[in-house]
């Protein structure tokens, strides 16, 4: 196995007018995202919304790895996020961890937790996947709201602001909402460029062919459960880093984040942004984040409203919006 | 310890069993004929239990609730199946999964902007209070009635695809649906009745439960996670693995709440973990294609 190149799009099946905005789109993935990202506080009406959708996106972006490219549909995720929160707020809560020890513990628990989920699911084939999933992360659920005293039960996890971030020479002041974005844009950034380089790596093309057939991977003899699993814990670490972010941009971590709504939460961003496409995991966060917005003003029954686009989505655009465009500018 | 606790703590466990496998039986019909796993199950469970609560306090009577809400939710289920699940036969089996999901979180907000976020309590009717002294314990009469309608239940199942012309002709068409459609069977029609039969089955579970369960809007979650412990345990699409599963799962409930109450509400996860590894397709299952 050498390492190829990075594959840009490939000319042909472009339309003439947009293949080089296409491959521009695809080689300058990352520095294109960094650069969205840095734009977002000031364009979008409020701090707090744009905080939501880098974590939220790191999160869709570690679940579209899994369900996007891999082509596992997983229902159980909120596990590896919530693991990560609670691991990072336990850290310092109870064992007064120095906050990057408590980033790591809380990255490392996520991982550990879906190499176990993930070594079991993976016995199963197709449909089941999704239920496996969603059970074990219900067991993870319940026996969080059952060790209350050290979870914090129902009212969640509190008790372990993280002000500032000390770092030799300097320190970010988390208090400040400015100095906080980028904070954590930087280490979304970061994941974000990890990601690509695995999409990019044979790694990243072996997940792609099991998705698109998964006998044929196997009769190229690639071993599909041992790939599936790393797949699968890859992208339980990304969902634990964006767990932790959320753990100390909230100072709180509800019983929630733990939550089959939080699973299907990733489920419906990475759909509606586009699932398997770089960008759609962002776009998809970006557009669930700001419905919510504008249309909880509206109604506290926002949810039918979300609920029936997702629909919508399913039935008629399964590409999702970025996916769509793509798949409109390729037209030729 | 006694031996008359332990024999009492079974007998519940088989009775919380039945519950079980009425939660489970709407999904593994659905599932076993037409390969959809659906992911509004729980939700449809839950509204199950709304419309038999609002008949109920219409007529004044359980037993209208009993009879009209399975029937009023299993014609909303064919109409589900005809204008959402049938542009979708023929994708990715993901579609149809999403898609029911997308529908569960619409049913449960729809249902709150109807009836309130608060839980509603559901009297037991007035004919079934009370307990019974079965020799070993007493026993509440509700819940002795909702082990004889699931077996009844049972029973017309069993019948209705085992001996039946139509029967023949549902396992026909979930063995070879193309076939069937070759020989003139109108399949699309066959699969709308199946998944209106499922959701109603999954109502009445609904209606059922609410005495013994808090009714709110939430609650089709926990109702989704035992319907799939149970289905993946018994095997998928597996009607007699469904009985057994639900009855296995029921009984490791009780006995877990006997010993080991704090544990109680993680037996049946645990207990699919294990199953999982010692047999993934789960007791009665088949191979799925491509195994």
């Amino acid at each position: 196995m050498t390492i190829t190149k990075a594959p840009t799009l490939p000319a042909a099946m472009a339309g003439d007018r947009f293949a080089p905005i296409l491959a521009g789109l695809s080689r300058w993935r990352v520095p294109l995202s960094l650069l969205a990202l840095c734009v977002l506080p000031w364009v979008l009406p409020s701090q707090a919304l744009a905080v939501n959708v880098l974590i939220y996106g790191l999160v869709a972006v570690g679940y579209n790895l899994l369900f996007g490219y891999t082509g596992l549909l997983s229902f159980g995720h909120a596990t590896f996020f919530g693991a990560g929160a609670y691991t990072t707020g336990m850290a310092i809560s109870h064992f007064g961890a120095n906050w990057f020890v408590a980033m790591v513990a809380g990255v490392f628990i996520a991982g550990l937790l879906a190499l176990v989920m993930g070594a079991l699911a993976i016995r199963t084939r197709g449909i089941y996947f999704a239920m496996v999933t969603l059970a074990l992360s219900q067991l993870v659920y319940y026996t969080a709201l059952q060790a209350s005293s050290w979870t914090g039960g129902e009212n969640g996890l509190r008790g372990f602001t993280v002000s500032q971030l000390d770092f030799p020479g300097f320190s970010v002041n988390l208090l400040d909402p400015v100095e906080k974005y980028y904070a954590i844009m930087v280490v979304v950034a970061l994941a974000l460029w990890f990601v690509s380089r695995i999409l990019n790596s044979p790694f990243g093309a072996v997940i792609e062919a099991i998705r698109e057939n998964e006998t044929r991977a196997r009769a190229c003899g690639y071993n599909v459960e041992r790939t599936k699993l790393v797949a699968f814990v890859l992208s339980g670490l990304l969902c634990g880093l964006a767990g932790t972010l959320s753990a100390m941009h909230l100072a709180i971590v509800p019983l929630d984040s733990l939550h089959y709504h939080t699973s299907g939460l990733m489920v419906m961003m990475t759909l509606l942004g586009g699932a398997g496409t770089f960008f759609g995991p962002f776009v998809g966060a970006l557009a669930f984040l700001s419905m919510e917005d504008v249309f909880s003003l509206w109604t506290s029954h926002w949810q039918i409203i979300v609920g029936s686009i997702f629909i919508i989505f399913v039935l008629y655009l399964p590409r999702g919006i970025w996916g769509t465009l793509m798949a409109l500018g390729r037209r030729p | 310890m006694t031996v008359g606790l332990i024999a009492m703590q079974l007998f519940s466990g088989l009775a919380l069993g039945a519950i079980l496998i009425m939660v489970a039986l709407g999904l593994s019909i659905i599932f076993g004929m037409l390969g959809i796993v659906n992911f509004a199950h729980g939700a449809l469970f839950m509204v199950g239990a709304y419309a038999g609560l609002y008949v109920a306090s219409l007529t004044g009577s359980f037993w209208w609730g009993l009879l009209l809400a399975p029937l009023l939710i299993g014609a909303f289920g064919m109409l589900i199946e005809r204008f959402l699940i049938r542009p979708l036969y023929g994708r990715s089996p993901d579609d149809p999964l999403l898609l029911t999901f997308g529908l569960g979180y619409v049913l449960v907000e729809a249902v709150r902007i109807l009836f309130g976020t608060e839980g509603i309590p559901f009297s037991t009717p007035a004919e079934l209070r009370g307990v019974v002294n079965l020799g070993f314990g007493v026993f509440p009469i509700y819940r002795l009635f909702v082990v004889g309608v699931v077996v009844a239940v049972l029973v017309l199942l069993w019948v209705g695809l085992e001996k039946t012309k139509f029967g023949l002709i549902v396992r026909a068409g979930a063995a070879d649906p193309t076939i069937m459609r070759v020989l003139g069977v109108d399949i699309d029609r066959l699969w709308l009745v199946i998944f209106g039969i499922g959701v109603a089955i999954t109502a009445l579970g609904g209606v059922l439960a609410a005495p013994m369960r808090n009714i709110n809007p939430e609650m089709g979650t926990l109702v989704l996670a035992e319907a799939f412990v149970v289905t993946v345990i018994g095997g998928m699409g597996s009607l007699g693995g469904a009985v057994v599963a639900g009855l296995l799962v029921g009984v490791a409930i009780s006995m877990t709440s006997l010993f080991a109450p704090e544990m109680a509400t993680i037996v049946m996860f645990a207990l699919m973990a294990v199953i999982l590894l010692v047999r993934p397709n789960g007791l009665y299952g088949r191979a799925l294609p491509g195994q």
